[in-house]
């Protein structure tokens, strides 16, 4: 790190002088040693390469596919491109892809308006050092641990209209008067989404009780000094704070709204109401169906809408912190 | 292992070149890569011997339960006792073999594989991934009832499996029930609409069902089409040669609806497990389900009470076909192997072995859910409902292999059929055509099965 406070200035005499440099033909000057050039090459070529294989190269792939009609077998031949095709069936004819539009929506909403700001709401009371708040922490944020297909395969279990804990417990087993919590379409994606808050609401928790954490206390002292509310404390000082931390917030809950699968596909493959961008793919192209571009083309569909909160977010993260 | 590399490297149609690895990369691919290192894997493990003295053939199994790889272990002995050849098992998770059966055939498959009948036999046959074996079936033939030989062949006549075991689907109950409230077995459609009213009124759900998974429903739709329409409309029309909008399919879909007022609430929630459950704490008074519905009879004294009776005759001219769905499971022989012009007699003579009912009785006795295929099985071991089983299977004219194994896979899945039906249950009482419609748009719209 110490070199790197020298480099920058010497690098920049170096750029200055190196185009008259050329002109004069005087051999190149480089602050860089072979060793240092070896290492960067290394340290920023090998993750260039798999970056590029692991990432970019299929990303760039499955844009390929998307414009042909390539079913996994065989080569793709000049034959298999079908050009705009998959995308005009997936958006005029396709029967699932609206509803999973819409409920990639409803997600984001729900997430947006109700987990995330629980999970806001719970880092603020746990802040404030009540008694037992680790305790506290750790049962909110147990969920966060399981991975979404356990999560999934726990509120199954809640949720089962014969078996399950809920209509047993509220007496909702009977037939005739059974709530079918994952099977009615009206009902199953707000099951679903309860399902995926308990965990969400930990996650973001934690996120955001981190940043709680990082703000310095004086400012809130001295807030109280000048007779501050809580309330005001809170909207006026500490939230303001914490803009960039309020930054991922969102970004993160669009993210997770966006790439929502394990549940839907764990309780029925998404279908009957829990239709989601992610199932659609998984259902076209790496099932047995082996639709591999009609796939790529949801795949596509949902890249392009991801970008958006991705950049945003990429943007926060690498914006060198302002002193 | 150098041939194993080659074996991994995959051509790049769009960049003329060939890279040790696919850039292209889907997930199938990654599949691929994955299946093909444990096939390096698999092949130099057995690679290291010497050639024993018998041939050798090498057997892609879906068989991964315990008790099922017992029986294929005890039928490799057998073989090898037998013949003197050696068979090598590669055994591979039940599902995972199922979604990567296209890349695995594509790679560098197994010389045979354990497969099913129907359309998606046929279907690898048309691609060019398996081997025709007519010769095998020639000899093998006299071994099979009447009704095992359209279900063997592919589009173009061929033949492409060895049938090796299958199970029925029938209407399931428990006699004890049946005893207590001296219901009788109906033979027609208005007895058994009768049968489930009264079973209404004695506080039984008359008929269960678990449809969360969506293909339990795919078995009624099956028999009641069958019955109502035949044998030869319902194949066509579940291969694309029939429209959904015809009326013969509203009137399948009206003949239903005259059967959902006995079904559970909450069906679209529970599993099939859940649904024979109830069943099983006598609860509901049937079930139109699998032979393998058996296994969740595991109490003391479940599995003597389970009965079953096939589906009741609908009054048309098709009653006469006996039809049912009875999937078939078969062994086909791969094309791509890298190993088959070497194992090729040792495959067949396999095959061959196989086909017996002593062979496939290896496999039944520690999984009794597969019902063995071959004529000359000795069927003394069965219990009276296994006998049963095969007893009404033989009597078919006609057999069906289940919905997803006669239809196209990207149709009869989630995303589809399985909804539709989902959509269809939901409200059966309303008129079909509109949801007709959108299975004859969702089949259009489907890429040509090519």
């Amino acid at each position: 790190m110490g070199n790197s406070t020298t480099a920058a200035p010497a690098r920049k005499q170096e750029a200055s002088g190196a185009g008259a440099a050329a002109s004069r033909g005087r051999k190149r000057y480089s602050v860089l040693t072979g060793v240092d050039k070896w290492q960067l090459f290394l340290m920023v070529g090998i993750p260039l390469a798999l970056d590029l294989i692991l990432i970019w190269g299929p990303t760039v792939a499955s844009v390929f596919i998307s414009f042909t009609n390539w079913n996994g077998y065989g080569q793709i031949t000049a034959a298999n491109v079908n050009g705009i095709k998959n995308y005009q069936v997936l958006f005029t004819q396709y029967l699932f892809f609206w509803p999973a539009v819409r409920h990639n929506l409803i997600w984001l909403a729900f997430f947006g308006l109700v987990a995330t700001p629980l999970g806001m709401l719970l880092a603020v009371l746990l802040d404030r050092e009540i008694r037992g708040t680790r305790i506290y922490q750790s049962i909110f944020f147990l969920p966060v641990v399981l991975s979404l297909a356990v999560v999934g395969f726990i509120w199954e279990l809640q949720y089962a209209p014969t078996e399950g804990f809920i209509n047993n417990f509220f007496p909702l087993n009977r037939t005739g008067h059974m709530i079918d919590w994952l099977g009615d379409p009206n009902i199953n994606l707000l099951a679903v989404l309860v399902a995926a808050s308990w965990r969400h609401v930990g996650y973001i928790m934690v996120l955001y009780l981190a940043g709680l954490k990082s703000v310095d206390p004086a400012l809130r002292e001295a807030a109280a000094i000048d007779g501050a509310t809580e309330r005001q404390i809170f909207f006026r000082i500490v939230f303001p704070v914490l803009a960039p931390i309020n930054v991922i917030i969102v970004v993160v809950t669009a993210i997770e709204s966006l790439r929502a699968f394990d549940i839907a596909y764990i309780i029925n493959h998404g279908k009957n109401g829990l239709e989601l961008l992610s199932t659609l793919i998984t259902n076209n192209s790496i099932s047995e169906a082996s639709l591999v571009g009609f796939g790529s083309a949801i795949a596509v569909v949902l890249l392009l809408i991801s970008l958006v909160p991705i950049v945003i977010y990429l943007s926060r993260v690498m914006r060198p912190e302002r002193s | 292992m150098a041939d194993s590399n080659n074996g991994r490297r995959v051509d790049l149609p769009f960049l003329d070149t060939t890279l040790p690895f696919d850039l292209a990369v889907s997930r199938r691919d990654m599949l691929k890569i994955g299946g093909a290192m444990s096939l390096a894997a698999f092949i130099a493990a057995c690679g290291g011997s010497a050639t024993p003295a018998g041939g050798t053939v090498t057997m892609g199994s879906n068989h991964s339960d315990a008790a099922e790889k017992r029986g294929m272990d005890a039928i490799a002995a057998a073989f090898k006792s037998s013949t003197g050849n050696t068979l090598k098992l590669n055994t591979v998770d039940h599902n995972t073999f199922q979604d990567q059966i296209s890349s695995y055939l594509q790679g560098t498959p197994d010389d045979v594989f354990t497969w099913f009948s129907g359309h998606r036999m046929r279907f690898f046959a048309d691609k060019g991934l398996a081997t025709p074996i007519d010769d095998v079936w020639d000899k093998v033939k006299g071994n099979y009832t009447e009704a095992f030989s359209t279900a063997v062949k592919g589009n173009d006549g061929h033949v492409y499996g060895i049938p090796v075991d299958y199970y029925p689907w029938a209407v399931f109950y428990r006699k004890s029930v049946f005893q207590a409230h001296s219901y009788k077995v109906p033979t027609s459609w208005d007895d058994l609409i009768k049968l489930c009213q009264q079973m209404k009124k004695d506080g039984l759900t008359p008929i269960a069902l678990g449809d969360k998974d969506g293909w339990p429903a795919q078995g009624t739709f099956d028999i009641i089409n069958l019955r109502l329409n035949g044998y030869d409309f319902h194949i066509e029309l579940l291969t694309g040669k029939q429209k959904w909008t015809d009326p013969r399919v509203t009137a399948t879909y009206k003949k239903w609806a005259e059967l959902t007022p006995y079904y559970p609430s909450g069906f679209a929630g529970t599993t099939w497990q859940q649904g024979a459950d109830t069943v099983v704490q006598k609860k509901a008074g049937m079930i139109v389900f699998g032979l393998f519905l058996s296994q969740e009879f595991s109490g003391p004294g479940d599995l003597d009470d389970l009965d079953f009776f096939p589906f009741p005759d609908l009054g048309t001219q098709y009653d006469a076909e006996k039809a049912l769905d009875a999937p078939i499971d078969v062994v086909m022989m791969s094309k791509k192997s890298p190993n088959l012009s070497k194992d090729l007699s040792a495959a067949k003579s396999f095959l061959e072995f196989y086909a017996k009912g002593s062979s496939q009785l290896l496999l039944f006795k520690n999984a009794p859910g597969f019902i063995p295929t071959a004529t000359d099985t000795d069927k003394s071991s069965f219990s009276p409902l296994q006998t049963k089983a095969a007893q009404i299977i033989s009597n078919a004219k006609r057999i069906t292999q289940f919905f997803d194994r006669d239809s196209r896979p990207d149709f009869a899945g989630a995303n589809g059929m399985q909804s539709f039906l989902l959509t269809f249950l939901r409200q059966p009482q309303a008129d079909p055509t509109q949801l007709q419609g959108k299975m004859q748009q969702f089949w259009d719209q489907l890429p040509q099965e090519a």
